[in-house]
């Protein structure tokens, strides 16, 4: 009981602090930020429930108002705001993620936990963020779309790196990854 | 850690969370179904006038947090300008705006003790089927606790990967970096258990 609620504590000061690693901007000047990596690793390292319940409970303080979310935004604004969809998207990209980790056992992990932080952190996640997006702005799906695709490459690159991370952890720190605990 | 709330006191610091938080749900959904151009300058102009009132050093803070619209304000102005419909265009910006500045006003006029009160009376329907929150609140005490101290623990490790390569450490440092933090996780949660626990036998 007191670990799950320290991990899940953890996980989201990990967020938050992945959010204050300086920007690194992309050949084409997209700016990519680390913030995202960290709803991928909550979700391989802790599994579906609890990677869940760590990026709701970073949403959370979020939303009371501290300056969490990269370039030290927060506050409510940022829920009304045409990025909106991406946070809502996030617990549910930890929960694919981390359930995709925990059913998938029969591929080395570095693949697993890269692919499954595809599947959660890219294309559930942007599912949540064109539609928001969409909503929010008035444009047509395809629009919407258009508008992000310019940062799935640094997305993809936070996967694989999420990937390499897992299994990394899971042979230092082995009872720590509560998605592969028994 | 700093919170969003102005550190100018204005009145609305004093009314209650609850109420401001309520008004500002109402207020939003009502700004989705105005489709007016003219209603929609006199929103904003009521919004910015709030954000006036309690002086400069206010106002400036409060604009500062607006600024992160830009790229979707341009977007938007460019495609409705190719596009030739401008009124459609400005009403979906004045909403846009309107209705992000008014939530950071409720931010920057509630202390987040008075935000987490809410929180826990929120919670009021979970503890009446026997749920205990404690762990809710304990965890959002530990993220408020644990964000600064890793923060300082991440410059460490950097400082050290400085003073032996003349590279960036960049992503590599991550791995030592989540392997400090998950042992330091062993130990607080030890901590607490020894300390009897987060929901004791009498709850």
């Amino acid at each position: 009981m007191e670990r799950n609620v320290v991990m899940i504590a953890l996980f989201a000061a990990l967020i938050a602090v992945l959010g204050l690693i300086p920007k690194i901007q992309l050949g084409f000047g997209v700016p990519i930020t680390a913030q995202t990596l960290g709803v991928m690793l909550a979700g391989t390292v802790l599994g579906a429930r609890r990677g869940a319940l760590s990026v709701l409970l970073f949403l959370l303080l979020v939303a009371i108002g501290l300056p969490l979310l990269s370039g030290g935004r927060g506050g409510l604004g940022v829920f009304a705001s045409p990025s909106v969809g991406f946070l809502i998207g996030w617990p549910v990209a930890a929960y694919v993620t981390g359930w995709i980790v925990e059913h998938w056992r029969g591929a080395p992990l570095t693949l697993v936990a890269g692919v499954a932080s595809v599947i959660g952190g890219i294309v559930a996640l942007y599912g949540f963020g064109i539609v928001g997006m969409s909503i929010m702005l008035e444009k047509s799906l395809l629009e919407a779309t258009a508008l992000v695709t310019a940062f799935i490459p640094g997305d993809m690159l936070k996967a694989a790196i999420a990937g390499m991370l897992t299994a990394a952890l899971a042979k230092a720190r082995p009872a720590s990854v509560l998605s592969r605990a028994v | 850690m700093i919170s969003l709330t102005s550190p100018v006191r204005t009145r609305a610091h004093d009314w209650p969370a609850g109420a401001k938080l309520a008004a500002l749900c109402g207020a939003t959904l009502g700004l989705f179904f105005i489709e007016n151009l003219t209603a929609h300058l006199v929103i904003l102009a009521g919004v910015l006038a709030l954000y006036a009132a309690p002086g400069r050093v206010f106002l400036r803070n409060g604009l500062r947090q607006l600024w992160m619209l830009w790229p979707f304000v341009l977007v938007v102005a460019l495609y409705h300008l190719i596009d030739g419909s401008v009124g459609q265009g400005a009403v979906i910006l004045l909403r846009l705006v309107s209705a992000v500045a008014l939530a950071n006003l409720v931010t920057m006029t509630t202390r987040l003790s008075d935000m987490i009160a809410v929180v826990h009376w929120l919670c009021t329907p979970l503890r009446a089927l026997g749920l205990s929150t404690r762990p809710l609140e304990i965890a959002i005490a530990l993220v408020i606790r644990m964000t600064p101290v890793l923060l300082t623990k991440g410059r460490a490790l950097s400082d050290a990967w400085r003073a032996r390569s003349p590279r960036r450490a960049n992503w590599r440092i991550i791995l030592p970096f989540t392997l400090l933090a998950l042992d330091d996780a062993d130990h607080i949660s030890d901590a607490l258990r020894a300390r009897g626990g987060l929901v004791s036998k009498e709850d």
